[in-house]
Order: C-alpha cells, then sequence, then structure tokens
C-alpha cells in the first residue's frame, strides 16, 4: 500500500495537532484504537509519534513491542511496517505507562531536596498509597503526558487513559490534586508534627480518629501528608499546568465506544463533559461495528425461509451437494444458519439505533467493523487504522 | 463442597463491562426463592434497584421482592454506625463534620474505604438479618484491595479499634463455607486475562476462597462437527448459488450475506471458546464454570436479569 493516499479529514486533525487523548468507556477497545491510530498516522505523516498505553494486551504489546515493564519508550522497528506491507513515512515509538514508576519519578523531581525525596519514597503509607492513590492512576497519566509533551521529542503523542468507573474522572484529576493539596483538612492532617494538641478545633477529629486508627498509625500518615507537603507548591503549579495542557489547542480527544446500551451512555456523557469544558473532540469512534448486511431486508426474508423451509431445502439441496444420506443434518445446519441470521440482525439494528443517537450528538468520526479473535500484529492494527482514516463522517464499508 | 447459594456472603466481581451487576442480582433473585437474600451495590449507580421496582435503594437494606432485599454502599454512613455501635461516641449532632474529616482521612489512607464497606456487609452476616449477602462488588483491581483490607490495616495500624475489629471480619471472610468470590468474565482476551490475574491474587493477598467462575454472554455453539463439514462447504464457491436455487425464487447476493452472517457468528464463538478454555484451565477443577448465554433480545434490565437467574440456575441445576 502507498501511504501517499488523498489526505482525509483526520490527517488534516492530526497534521494540527500535538496530543490525542483516547477515552471513553472501559471494554471498548480504547486501547487497541488508541494504538491503531498511532500506528497508522506514523504510517500517513512524516512524523515522529509515540503511543502511551496503559496495560495493553499481551498480544497488542508484544505487536507494537513494548512486552517488557518500564516507562521508556522503544521504537517499532521500520522492518516490522515493512513486513507487514507498508512503507512509512514517519516513525512510531510506543511507551507503556506504569504508574509506580511514574510516581516515583514524579516525586523525585518535585521534592524540595534529595533527602525529603527518599524519605517520601521510603515512607510505608506512600508505598501503600502510590499504586492505589485516590485519582492517582488518572493524574499520573496526564502528569507523563505533560513531562513528554514538555521534553518536544515528538511531533504527535497519542495516549491511552486508564479505565476508571467513570470515564470522566481523569479531565478532573488536575483540579482535584491542587484541591487536595490545599485544603484544609490536609493541615489538620499535617498538625501531629506541630503539636496538635492545642488546636482546639481538630480536637474532637483525633479524639475519634485516635480510637479507631491508633496514634501511630496517625502519626504515619501525618508525617507522610508533611512530607509531601513540601511538594506543594510545585504540585499546585504542575497540575495547573497540566490542566492548561488538555485545553491547549494542540490538543484534541478521542472517544472510543462499542454500540451496547451502556458503554454508549457513557461515552455520550463524555462528549458532553468534553463539551462543557470546552475540550476539542477530534474524533467519536464506534468500535466493534456488525456488517451492514445484517440489516439488508432481502437477506432477513432468505433468513426466515431457511428456518421455515429448511427440510425441503435441504432435500433438493443435498443432491446438489451429493450429500445424498446428510439431509437431516443439513437441515438442522440451515435452521442454524437463518436463526443466527436473526439473532445478529436484531443485535445489528440495536446498534444501528445507538449509532443515530450517537450521531445526533455529534459526527461519528469512523466505525470499526467487528473484528473477530484479537489484534495480533501490526497488520491488525494497520486495518483498524485504515478504517478510522478511511471513512470521514461516513460510515465504514461491510466488515 | 456446599453449593454456591448456601454460603453466607458473595462478592461477584470482573473487570468492568462484563455483567457483573446483572449476574450479582440474578444470584440474588435465584437465591431469593428459598432464602432471604441481600444484594449491595458497593458502587452505587442504582442498577439493582432498578431492576425490580426502580425506587431508589439506599444504605438502609429495603424489600423489593419477597425475600429480596437492595441496599447502596455508602462509607460515611457506614462509618456513622460504626461509631454507633462500637464506640459509643455520644456525638450524634457534632458527626457531621467529624465524619467528613474522617472521610477525608479514608480517601488519603490506604484501606480505611475499604475496611468500612467490607465491615458492613460482614456485619450483616454476623447478625444474621439476612442468610445470603451478595455483593456487587467494585471491578476486579479494586476488590482485591477491598478484601485485603483487614489483612493490611493489621499490618499498617498497630493498636486502635480497627485493628481489634478485624479479627472476626477474617473469621467471616476466609472461611470457605461462609465467604467466596464469583468472578464474572466475558469471553475475550482482556476480561479473561484480568479473571485469571485476580484468581492467583484472591488466596494470596486476601485469604478468601474462589466460590465459582460465571462465563457471561456466550454465543451458541451453531454447529457440531460434522455439521461444520457441511457449512464449510456451503461456504465455498458457489455454495451460495446452490443455496439459492434449492431456496427457489431469491437471488444470490442476500443468501450469500445470511452464510457470511453465519461464519462471522463462529468466528467469533471460537474465538471466544479459546480463551474460555484459558479461564477454566487456570483455575482448580473443582471451581463451578457456570455458562450464561448471550441474550440477543436484551442486555440489561428486570427482563435481562430474570433470564440470566434461569440459565444459572439451570447451571447450578437449582
Amino acid at each position: 500500500m502507498s501511504p501517499r493516499t488523498t489526505s482525509t479529514s483526520l490527517d488534516r486533525l492530526l497534521a494540527s495537532r500535538e496530543i490525542v487523548v483516547a477515552g471513553g468507556p472501559g471494554g471498548v477497545g480504547k486501547t487497541t484504537t488508541a494504538a491503531a491510530l498511532a500506528v497508522m498516522a506514523s504510517v500517513r505523516a512524516n512524523a515522529k509519534v509515540l503511543v502511551i498505553t496503559v496495560d495493553p494486551a499481551r498480544r497488542l504489546a508484544d505487536a507494537l513491542g513494548v512486552g517488557g515493564i518500564g516507562n521508556a519508550a522503544t521504537r517499532v522497528p521500520r522492518e516490522a511496517f515493512v513486513a507487514a506491507g507498508v512503507q512509512p513515512r514517519g516513525s512510531l515509538f510506543a511507551a507503556m505507562l506504569d504508574t509506580k514508576q511514574s510516581w516515583d519519578a514524579f516525586v523525585r523531581r518535585q521534592a524540595p531536596d534529595k533527602a525529603t525525596a527518599e524519605r517520601i519514597l521510603s515512607n510505608p503509607i506512600y508505598q501503600n498509597i502510590s499504586g492505589r492513590f485516590a485519582q492517582g492512576h488518572e493524574y499520573i497519566a496526564m502528569e507523563r503526558l505533560y513531562e513528554i509533551h514538555a521534553e518536544g521529542e515528538y511531533d504527535l503523542v497519542v495516549v491511552d487513559t486508564p479505565p476508571t468507573r467513570e470515564a470522566l474522572d481523569f479531565l478532573d484529576a488536575p483540579r482535584r490534586m491542587a484541591e487536595f493539596f490545599a485544603s484544609r483538612l490536609l493541615r489538620w492532617l499535617v498538625a501531629p508534627a506541630r503539636s496538635r494538641l492545642v488546636s482546639l478545633a481538630s480536637r474532637p477529629f483525633y479524639q475519634v480518629a485516635d480510637r479507631i486508627l491508633g496514634t501511630q498509625f496517625l502519626e504515619d500518615v501525618g508525617e507522610f501528608f508533611l512530607l509531601f507537603q513540601s511538594m506543594y507548591e510545585g504540585f499546585v503549579a504542575r497540575a495547573r499546568a497540566v490542566g492548561a495542557l488538555l485545553r491547549d489547542e494542540g490538543t484534541t480527544f478521542m472517544v472510543v465506544t462499542t454500540l451496547e446500551a451502556v458503554p454508549a451512555h457513557e461515552a455520550a456523557r463524555f462528549v458532553a463533559a468534553l463539551a462543557e469544558r470546552r475540550l476539542h473532540l477530534g474524533l467519536l469512534v464506534a468500535n466493534k461495528v456488525l456488517p451492514a448486511s445484517l440489516s439488508d431486508p432481502e437477506a432477513a426474508v432468505v433468513a426466515d425461509a431457511l428456518q421455515a423451509r429448511a427440510a425441503e431445502t435441504a432435500a433438493r439441496l443435498a443432491e446438489a451437494l451429493g450429500l445424498g444420506g446428510d439431509v437431516a443434518r443439513l437441515t438442522r445446519v440451515l435452521e442454524e444458519i437463518g436463526r443466527s441470521f436473526s439473532n445478529f440482525e436484531l443485535v445489528a439494528s440495536r446498534q444501528a439505533e445507538l449509532l443515530a443517537e450517537m450521531a445526533k450528538a455529534h459526527e461519528v468520526t469512523a466505525t470499526v467493523p467487528h473484528l473477530p479473535g484479537e489484534v495480533s500484529g501490526l497488520g491488525d492494527l494497520l486495518e483498524i487504522g485504515r478504517r478510522l482514516f478511511s471513512a470521514p463522517g461516513g460510515r465504514s464499508s461491510r466488515g | 463442597m456446599a453449593g454456591l447459594l448456601d454460603r453466607r456472603l458473595l462478592f461477584v466481581t470482573g473487570k468492568g463491562g462484563v455483567g457483573k451487576t446483572t449476574v450479582a442480582t440474578a444470584l440474588g433473585l435465584l437465591a431469593s426463592s428459598r432464602r432471604r437474600v441481600l444484594v449491595c451495590e458497593v458502587e452505587p449507580k442504582g442498577d439493582v434497584a432498578a431492576a425490580f421496582d426502580g425506587e431508589p435503594a439506599g444504605f438502609v437494606p429495603r424489600e423489593v421482592a419477597r425475600g429480596l432485599s437492595v441496599m447502596e454502599m455508602d462509607t460515611e454512613a457506614s462509618l456513622r454506625e460504626y461509631l454507633r455501635l462500637y464506640l459509643r461516641v455520644p456525638m450524634v449532632g457534632r458527626i457531621g463534620p467529624v465524619a467528613r474529616a474522617f472521610d477525608f482521612v479514608a480517601s488519603a489512607a490506604p484501606g480505611v474505604r475499604e475496611i468500612l464497606t467490607v465491615g458492613k456487609l460482614c456485619y450483616e452476616v454476623r447478625e444474621g438479618h439476612f442468610d445470603l449477602v451478595i455483593v456487587d462488588s467494585a471491578a476486579s483491581g479494586h476488590v482485591v484491595g477491598q478484601l485485603a483490607a483487614p489483612v493490611g490495616i493489621n499490618d499498617l495500624v498497630k493498636v486502635g479499634a480497627v485493628r481489634s475489629q478485624t479479627r472476626w471480619m477474617l473469621d467471616i471472610l476466609q472461611d470457605p463455607a461462609q465467604t467466596g468470590v464469583v468472578v464474572v468474565s466475558t469471553p475475550e482476551e482482556m476480561p479473561v486475562n484480568e479473571a485469571i490475574d485476580l484468581a492467583s491474587r484472591l488466596g494470596r493477598e486476601t485469604g478468601v476462597s474462589l466460590a465459582g467462575l460465571v462465563a457471561n454472554r456466550v454465543l451458541p455453539e451453531l454447529f457440531s462437527r460434522g455439521e461444520q463439514e457441511i457449512f464449510d462447504e456451503l461456504s465455498a464457491e458457489a455454495g451460495a448459488e446452490r443455496l439459492a436455487d434449492a431456496l427457489g425464487d431469491c437471488s444470490v447476493r442476500p443468501v450469500a450475506e445470511v452464510l457470511e452472517a453465519a461464519a462471522l457468528a463462529v468466528r467469533i464463538r471460537r474465538s471466544g471458546a479459546e480463551h474460555l478454555e484459558r479461564l477454566r484451565s487456570a483455575v482448580e477443577p473443582e471451581v463451578p464454570f457456570l455458562f450464561v448465554p448471550y441474550l440477543f433480545g436484551r442486555s440489561h434490565g428486570a427482563r435481562a436479569v430474570r433470564q440470566v437467574a434461569d440459565a444459572l440456575g439451570e447451571e447450578l441445576g437449582a
């Protein structure tokens, strides 16, 4: 395939952006879609592209060559593209987000001095928290994006977002982290090291908390926050900058969803939330779409006929196929074929309805067909990438 | 071994989007024919109650059908109840700000929110208000944190009332006759990976036993081996034409489309079956493995819950 095809609206969008943030509900193929977008972008544009994935499936990681652990970006070798039948114009790098490692690096950068950094890193509370801090995953993904963007190594960075209960969480993560460190309650907690007993305001709280948690634990927590507070100013400034980067005109969002009721609903709320926050929605992708032929009324007639007239059709067909003795078996096969079509036709019509609803809220940029089996190589990612780029504002062809 | 629904406390979990809530609600419905059941939504979205009368559930259990109550977890309310029951804190009026402050510690300090959640559930079991408590838990990553909280608190908190409370919780949680985890997965790569990971972490990190696996949204097997051969022949070149001839009075294109749709169904089913096989072989053979068929008609709501309950009932031989 020649990468120099006609430029599409997606080519133009990506030419004007530096960051694509992939968001949306979990379990819809967001990570794969983000990877496919980056792969195809590096093929079509003469650009240095990075994709940051979070918890990719093993085969996807293998396809990108990021099977190992760690934050470092590795280049997807040009030979892999050539083997998959394309000559890329640009280059592709892939990295995996390691939350714990990212937090440790962040603490080292932000702490006022080395000794404080080491004390934070060895604090048992920090060690417990850094893996599963409230909003920690979301925030650190954005933080890492900021870091990479500031280094200016890449023309385009595509970042996958961690699965969250609410897809929206990460949009507000920078603001919430700033609030967290600015809060009065945090100052209360830090009080033990500043003889908190004199503080009348906090007394009832500590009476109760001491009884429940024990003083030692509370002091551990206090020390942790006291140390963490030394990073306060740098942190808040940083969280604001990260928030600003999301709103920057070089940043766009890609929302991925499947056409099932629950994920589609969550995606719709995500799209609305982007608009509320004046964040740019560049792509809305419907994934795992069943083929359009399932909505063909003529095919539905055939499916019904197969179920209603299976036996007589089988008898006639058995002759043609030379299956003399197996008419009963053939009858069952024909019935199953018809029934299966009717079942999937029902699912496909629900999908069509959801797609129409989605299109009302925002132009659906691309639909990606249901590809059974998993992405097992660069070739598969290229195939999905082609779908993303091929149908500006339209439907995909039949899968 | 005791049957799945003869336990006292079941945590239903799995990767996001696999149908945890539907399965938890369906198990509750199924068990409620012979036991007093409570279904608790840990991350309240109102979906459990919506499957019944649509009235929202709260922290106080509410009976929605005969033998079946629902509640929504609320860690602040749980804390209030805890303070009242165990510490006799005489400050009902002033509890608001204290609870808010506590809520803050809870969000910052590991394990506190989790222990309030698990503690409330264990409390309901211990007090015998219900024969069976079914928990629509957090997604797999989080549920280990919840179940491991009593163990973790013992490590982090050296003294205090919370520590003294963890012992009886562990007695309930770590008794396989009373407590178990049901892991739900769909026949797809990532949900299965997460289910396998969870199954191995459960015993290691929490001491809570795996009570069962539910394979949700399993597509029907279209053809037996012999039938598959016939189908392959039909899918081969000229198969559609012959079938169109045999049907009479129809063109080839729609017939080919119907055959393609069946081929797609076979491929999806096959890729799913491989993953379920992987899941099956990753856990002990005595762990029950229940299949729930893909519902072509409805994916959620009261009707779907009823159908899933029927399917689970058949699998359990109930």
